[in-house]
C-alpha cells in the first residue's frame, strides 16, 4: 500500500457537561497523509492539538467527524468507525504508541513492560524478554534496573523503558509524542538512531517533537497543527 | 386395665403398605434414600426407630428373627427390639445368623454369608453421606440428582492430607450399582465388602432422618477412593482370644485396670459357632 | 493467533433487563465479548452492574433478553435453554466465578489444597498425588505459601483467601471468569499485589473477563473495555482509555473527574 496512514477532515471537540456543556472544539479539517517509511512531524504551541490527533489515530479519544484511515493488508480500517474490538486489533499490530509519560504498573518489572507487547502479541516469555534486553541496553538503562519496577526510575529512565516498549515490537504505524523530552543528548541520537531504523523498515511514523535538531533529523515533513485550528 | 392389642409387628396394615411402598421405590433405585413418613415408635428416636418400623413391614409370622447390636445378640438393645417384636409379633427368634430369614443389625454385618432368602436391616443415624461436608439439604439433593460427588471425594482428600491415609474407619461412603453414593450406616469398613454382590436383600431404615434406602441382592457396592489410596480393608492383626479366628472383626475387651486387654470376635453366633465346631484359641 | 476479526462471539448478550416487581435492576444490556477480552462494568451502588452479572453467570433469570455463550465444543447455546446439570457443569469448568467476599467463594473449613482440588475430583481426578500437585502448582502460581497448603482458609488472611479464590476458579481452566468487586475490602497494598497477579493471569491465560468493579483505577489496570451503569442503564460503552480519557456523557465525566488524584 502506498499510503500507510490518512487523516481526512478530522474535527475534535470536547463538551464539558460539568462546567455547563461549554464545547471546546479543538482542531478541525485535519488532514494529511504518511507513506511507509516517511516521518511527519506535527508541529505547534502547546495546546493546538498536536496530542489530540495522535490520540484519535490510536483509539483513544473519538473524533466526531472525517476518517482516519490505517492501511491493513489489502484495504483500509478506519479508526473513526472501527469497533473496540478491531482498535485493539489495531494496536496490538499495527499501530504503536509512546506516550510523553510512561503509565507505571504497580509490580511489573522493566523489562516485562518492556516485553509485554510482543507477548500479547503472541511470543513467548523468554523470547520477548530478550529483546526487550537488547533493547533496554541499546537505550543505555544499567542491566540492574530492568528486574525493578520502573516507579521508582528517574524521569529519563522511565521515558528510555517507554520508548523501549514502544519501539519493540515492528509495527507499520508509530506514533511518538515528545520521545525525546527528558533525555540527555546521547540519549537523544540513541533514539533518533531507532527512528531512522524504523523508517528504513518502512514504518510511518507520526511524532510530536519540540526540539528542532531533533526534529530536523527525523522529520521528512513537518506540519504545523494551527493551521487545523477550529473556528472560533 | 385391658393389655392394648397390637397389630401383627406393632404397626398397623396402611402404614406397613407405605413402608413397602418406600421399600420398593428403594429397591428400583438401588442407594438412592427414599423419604417415608416415619411413625412414632415406642423407643426414641437414636434407638432403632428406622430399622425397627422396616423390620415390622417384612416381618411376616413364619419369619425368623436376629436382632444384633455390635455384633452381639446379648446387648441391651438387641434385647429389647427381639422381645418387642416377640411381644407384637410373636415370631420365632434365633441367635444364629444362618437360622434366621430377617436379621436387625445396628453397626455390623455377620461374618458368615448371607443367603438369597435372607433379608437384613440395618438401624441408620444419618443416611445422608454427604451431610457433613454440606449441611443443605437442598444441596445434597441436588448433588445426588446430577451424580455431583466431587464434594465426597474432598472429605477422603483431607483425610489423606492430614492423616497420610484415609482415616475414615466406619460408615465409610460406598458407590452402589455405579450411581448413588451411600452412607452403609456405621458399620467398620471391614463389613464393606461383604455389601457387594451379597445374595441377601440389605435394607437401610432411618427413623428420625425419614429415609429408606435399599441395596438389591446381588448389586456391585464400590468403597470410594484414590487410585494410589485404594480402599484397604482394616483388621486388628489379632486373633480372637476365645476361637482363634483370623478373619473376623474384633472387639477389644479391657480385661483389669493394668491395661490387660484381649480381642475377641465381635459377631458373638460366628465366635460360639466355630468353638462349637471344635476350634480353640 | 487465529484471525481476530473472523472469531465467534464467546459471550453475548441481547437486551437483558431485569426488573425486581416494579423496580429496575438493569435494562436493555447489549453487547458481545470475545475470548481474551475483559470487559470492566463500573457504577456506583444502585447502577445495576451486580445485577447484571447475575444475569451472565445464570444466577439469577432475565425478565426479558437472552444471554449466549459458545461451548468448547463450538457450538452457541442460549443460556436460558440449559439444563440444570448441564448449567452447574458449565459454572464448575468452563467459568469462573470471583466473589467480593472470599468466603462465599470457598469451603472455609476445607483445607487450601482441597479448595482447589475440588473442582479436579469434580471431574472425575482419582489420583491424590496428581490432585494434590496440581492444587500445590496453583497455589504457588497465586503466590501461597505451598506450606499452608493444608490448612483451612479460616487461617488465612484476607488476600490470601481471595487469591485462592481466584486458584479455585482457574485450576479447571476456564474461559470466563465473572469478578464481582474482586479487591473490595482488601488493604491498598494487597489490592495491588492481586491487581497484578490478575493480570498476569489474564493475559498468561487469555482469560475473557467481565469484572465488575466501582474503582475505575482497577478497571483502567484490567480491562480492554468499560461499560458504565447508572440507575440500570447503560449510559456509555466503549473501549477504556477511550471512554476514560474522552468520556462523553456527563454521567461518565462525573466519575472521572471524582478519582481523587494520586
Amino acid at each position: 500500500m502506498s499510503i500507510a496512514l490518512e487523516l481526512a477532515d478530522v474535527a475534535k471537540s470536547f463538551v464539558m457537561h460539568l462546567q455547563g456543556g461549554v464545547r471546546l472544539s479543538v482542531v478541525s479539517g485535519v488532514t494529511f497523509s504518511v507513506r511507509p517509511g516517511e516521518c511527519i512531524v506535527l508541529s505547534g504551541p502547546s495546546g493546538a492539538g498536536k496530542s489530540s490527533v495522535l490520540k484519535m489515530i490510536f483509539g483513544s479519544y473519538r473524533c466526531e467527524r472525517g476518517r482516519i484511515l490505517v492501511a491493513q493488508r489489502e484495504s483500509y480500517v478506519d479508526v473513526a468507525r472501527a469497533t473496540p474490538r478491531q482498535i485493539l486489533a489495531l494496536r496490538r499490530r499495527t499501530i504503536g504508541y509512546v506516550s510523553q509519560f510512561l503509565r507505571a504498573v504497580p509490580r511489573v518489572s522493566a523489562i516485562d513492560v518492556v516485553a509485554e507487547p510482543l507477548v500479547l502479541a503472541g511470543a513467548t516469555r523468554e523470547a520477548a524478554a530478550k529483546r526487550a534486553a537488547e533493547m533496554l541496553r541499546r537505550l543505555n538503562v544499567p542491566a540492574p534496573l530492568w528486574g525493578l519496577p520502573p516507579a521508582t526510575f528517574s524521569g529519563g529512565e522511565q521515558q528510555r523503558v517507554n520508548i523501549a516498549r514502544g519501539f519493540l515490537p515492528d509495527l507499520p504505524i508509530l506514533l511518538l509524542d515528545e520521545p525525546t523530552a527528558s533525555l540527555d543528548p546521547e540519549n537523544c541520537a540513541v533514539v533518533t538512531g531507532l527512528v531512522a531504523e524504523k523508517k528504513k523498515r518502512g514504518s510511518a511514523i507520526v511524532a510530536i517533537v519540540h526540539d528542532p535538531q531533533v526534529r530536523d533529523r527525523i522529520a521528512d515533513v513537518v506540519i504545523d497543527v494551527t493551521q487545523f485550528a477550529a473556528a472560533a | 386395665m385391658n393389655a392394648p392389642i397390637y397389630n401383627f409387628a406393632y404397626l398397623d396394615e396402611q402404614t406397613k403398605r407405605m413402608i413397602r411402598r418406600a421399600i420398593l421405590k428403594a429397591v428400583a433405585i438401588p442407594g438412592y434414600q427414599v423419604p417415608f413418613a416415619s411413625r412414632e415408635m415406642p423407643m426414641p428416636y437414636g434407638w432403632g426407630t428406622g430399622g425397627v418400623q422396616v423390620t415390622a413391614a417384612v416381618l411376616g409370622p413364619d419369619d425368623v428373627l436376629k436382632v444384633i447390636d455390635q455384633g452381639a445378640d446379648d446387648t441391651t438393645n438387641a434385647v429389647s427390639i427381639r422381645k418387642f417384636f416377640v411381644k407384637t409379633a410373636g415370631v420365632r427368634t434365633t441367635t444364629r445368623t444362618a437360622d434366621a430369614t430377617v436379621i436387625q443389625t445396628r453397626h455390623r454385618i455377620p461374618e458368615t454369608t448371607l443367603a438369597e432368602h435372607q433379608i437384613i436391616v440395618f438401624q441408620v443415624p444419618i443416611p445422608e453421606p454427604l451431610r457433613y461436608l454440606e449441611p443443605r439439604e437442598t444441596e445434597t439433593r441436588r448433588m445426588h440428582a446430577l451424580a455431583d460427588y466431587g464434594l465426597m471425594h474432598v472429605k477422603l482428600y483431607e483425610d489423606i492430607a492430614r492423616h497420610g491415609h484415609i482415616a475414615t474407619t466406619y460408615a465409610y461412603p460406598v458407590k452402589v450399582d455405579g450411581r448413588y453414593v451411600m452412607d452403609p450406616s456405621p458399620t467398620p469398613k471391614f463389613d464393606n465388602p461383604k455389601m457387594s454382590d451379597c445374595p441377601a436383600l440389605q435394607l437401610f431404615g432411618a427413623g428420625r432422618e425419614k429415609r429408606i434406602y435399599a441395596i438389591p441382592p446381588w448389586t456391585r457396592v464400590v468403597s470410594l477412593d484414590f487410585e494410589d489410596h485404594p480402599f484397604e480393608r482394616y483388621r486388628l492383626d489379632e486373633t480372637c482370644a476365645l476361637c482363634g479366628a483370623t478373619d473376623s472383626f474384633l472387639d477389644e475387651v479391657v480385661t483389669d485396670d493394668r491395661g490387660g486387654r484381649m480381642f475377641v470376635c465381635s459377631d458373638t453366633d460366628y465366635c460360639e459357632g466355630r468353638l462349637a465346631d471344635g476350634a480353640a484359641a | 493467533m487465529s484471525a481476530d476479526h473472523d472469531e465467534e462471539p464467546l459471550l453475548v448478550a441481547e437486551g437483558l433487563t431485569r426488573w425486581y416487581g416494579r423496580n429496575l435492576g438493569c435494562r436493555d444490556v447489549t453487547f458481545a465479548l470475545h475470548e481474551g477480552e475483559v470487559m470492566a462494568v463500573v457504577g456506583e451502588s444502585g447502577s445495576g452492574k451486580s445485577t447484571l452479572l447475575q444475569l451472565l453467570s445464570m444466577q439469577i433469570e432475565a425478565t426479558a433478553g437472552r444471554v449466549h455463550y459458545r461451548m468448547r465444543d463450538g457450538v452457541t447455546r442460549d443460556l436460558a435453554m440449559l439444563g440444570e446439570a448441564e448449567r452447574r457443569f458449565l459454572a464448575r469448568t468452563d467459568w469462573g466465578y470471583v466473589h467480593q467476599d472470599p468466603t462465599l467463594g470457598l469451603r472455609m473449613t476445607v483445607s487450601g489444597g482441597a479448595n482447589v482440588g475440588e473442582r479436579l475430583m469434580a471431574v472425575g481426578w482419582r489420583h491424590y498425588g496428581r490432585i494434590r500437585a496440581t492444587a500445590s502448582d496453583w497455589l504457588d502460581r497465586v503466590e501461597i505459601d505451598v506450606a499452608r497448603m493444608d490448612e483451612a482458609p479460616l487461617t488465612y488472611s484476607g488476600g490470601m483467601r481471595q487469591r485462592l479464590q481466584i486458584a479455585r476458579n482457574l485450576v479447571s481452566a476456564p474461559r470466563l471468569v465473572f469478578m464481582d468487586e474482586p479487591t473490595g475490602g482488601l488493604d491498598v497494598s494487597v489490592q495491588a499485589r492481586l491487581l497484578d497477579l490478575l493480570r498476569g493471569l489474564v493475559a498468561d491465560l487469555r482469560l475473557s473477563a467481565v469484572v465488575v468493579t466501582h474503582d475505575l483505577a482497577v478497571a483502567r489496570l484490567l480491562s480492554h473495555r468499560i461499560m458504565v451503569m447508572r440507575g440500570g442503564e447503560v449510559i456509555e460503552t466503549g473501549l477504556t482509555d477511550q471512554v476514560l480519557d474522552d468520556p462523553r456523557e456527563a454521567y461518565t465525566q462525573l466519575l472521572v473527574a471524582s478519582i481523587l488524584p494520586p
